[in-house]
């Protein structure tokens, strides 16, 4: 029985597999269609040092769903807790008020340590450049649903592939289902060598337009701006990673664009029409993988 | 007894830690938590011929039987050290170091941003792992891998 869920590592593949179809039956409940109040009189504890918007409501609203009660300490709140205390203390007088704790942290590793320190189970919702296994869940249970099956397929993982802690999580999940890994980004945004070295996985450095018209997931994530010295070799980069209605026609009909939101503009919104754009659809399937990540750590 | 091969005194009761790798000894030192507070006698011999090595390095602390535990964590650095209890002048047991599984406190992250490396209390813990012959040490919050383990002695 899982307790916490600080890092996809920590999952069987048999695990994913019984939270995902957790998730399925939580489907109506999440579209409000019926009710199920498994976590009532349950309180979970949001605990954001960085912010976010995405992450935090659709955990709450999962919540919700549940009949069970949300406290929210924004990272305005975190921050100044962070000045006074240790994280290790925070934990400890949290976790006496509440059934469970969600956590994202802008250091690697925040999650286990805070897992260490608590009375009840600790969700890792992001840990700085680390893992963000919740977001894995939701990503590998949107291709199951769009894809119709999870085993073989091909995924392009495009953008920033150094940083993005969300890849990082993926990749790792991909490997236990022989996907094939095609790897897009520019050199300084490659993915690190560690996982070359760790993962037994099927990976190949690739173009765009080489594996276009191939794959059966296109996986976009945000290159972000900081990551460069100066602002022209940026817009030159991001600029050539860009997905248009062009690269989609490109794309097989049946395949998917999926995207961790927030975009910037790495995809255009003229796509967002086109069949295979299923980011937003990824997004509200957020709520019943939470669901299912809630029920399992709490009941 | 091989007398000359005694390059520092025979101690009467002790540890030995033999076959180090040439110019390890004080890294072994530093592992064991020896320093200037000690109060122990401990001898160091550097750069000793051996048949096997080459040169070696020699450790004696005398008086003090350290613990397998201890010792397993020099196997990081020197994983053919041989170690050697000494009673009544004769060699009582002897036995090659073993890698340890996990090692707490003894090696710091080299990622900047590992919450082992911030003001919390707490305590690094690295897994030891052994691929292609070679020994590395990955950590137990951000997973961050050490290839030279001898750069990250705490
Ligand atoms: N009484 C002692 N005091 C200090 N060092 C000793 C003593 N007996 C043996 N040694 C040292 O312990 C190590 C192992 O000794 P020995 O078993 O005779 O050699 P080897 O392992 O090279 O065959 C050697 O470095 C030796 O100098
Ligand atoms: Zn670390």
């Amino acid at each position: 029985m899982m307790k916490h869920l600080i890092s996809i590592d920590d999952l069987k593949k048999e695990d994913i597999l019984k939270i995902l179809d957790k998730a399925e039956e939580f489907e109506d409940v999440a579209l409000g269609i019926r009710k199920c109040k498994i976590l009532e009189g349950k309180i979970l504890a949001n605990l954001f040092f960085e912010p976010s918007t995405r992450t935090r409501i659709s955990f709450e609203t999962a919540m919700k769903r549940l009949g069970g009660e949300v406290v929210n300490v924004s990272a305005q709140e975190a921050s100044s807790m962070a000045k006074g205390e240790t994280l290790a203390d925070t934990i400890r007088v949290v976790s006496n008020y509440c059934d469970a704790i969600v956590i994202r942290h802008y250091l690697e590793g925040a999650a286990r340590f805070a897992a260490e320190n608590s009375a009840v189970p600790v969700i890792n919702a992001g840990d700085g450049a680390g893992q963000h296994p919740t977001q894995t869940l939701l990503d590998l249970y949107t291709i199951r649903k769009e894809c119709r099956k999870l085993e073989g397929l091909s995924i392009a993982l495009v953008g920033d592939l150094k940083y993005s802690r969300t890849i990082h999580s993926l990749i790792k999940a991909l490997t236990l289902f022989k996907t094939k890994i095609y790897l897009v980004s520019p050199e300084i945004l490659s993915l690190p060598e560690e996982f070359f070295e760790e993962l037994n996985g099927d990976f190949q450095k690739a173009k765009l337009e080489e594996v276009i018209g191939e794959v059966d997931v296109l996986y976009v994530t945000r290159i972000q701006k900081e990551r460069f010295l100066d602002e022209e070799e940026y817009k030159k980069v991001a600029g050539s990673y860009r997905i248009t209605v062009e690269t989609v026609e490109r794309m097989r009909s049946d395949a998917i664009i999926l995207h961790p939101l927030p975009r910037v503009d790495e995809i255009d919104v003229k796509v967002d029409k086109m069949r295979q754009a299923r980011y937003f659809k990824q997004a509200f399937y957020g709520v019943p993988v939470r669901m299912a990540i809630l029920s399992e750590v709490m009941q | 007894m091989k007398e000359r091969e005694l390059v520092v005194s025979k101690i009467r009761e002790g540890t030995v830690i033999d076959h180090i790798p040439a110019g390890k000894a004080i890294l072994v030192l530093k592992i064991l938590g020896i320093d200037e507070r000690t109060k122990e006698t401990v001898s160091m011999a550097l750069n000793v011929p051996s048949k096997k090595m080459g040169t070696k390095d020699i450790v004696k602390v005398e008086g003090l039987f350290i613990k397998e535990e201890e010792l397993n964590k020099i196997a990081l650095i020197a994983p053919n050290a041989t170690i050697n209890l000494i009673r009544d002048y004769e060699i009582e047991k002897k036995f090659k170091v073993k890698l340890p599984e996990v090692v707490k406190g003894i090696l710091k992250c080299p990622n900047r941003m590992c919450i082992s490396n911030s003001k919390e209390p707490v305590v690094s813990i690295f897994y030891i792992k052994v691929e292609d012959n070679k020994v590395f040490a990955k950590c137990h919050y951000c997973g961050k891998r050490i290839k030279e383990l001898a750069d990250y002695l705490i």
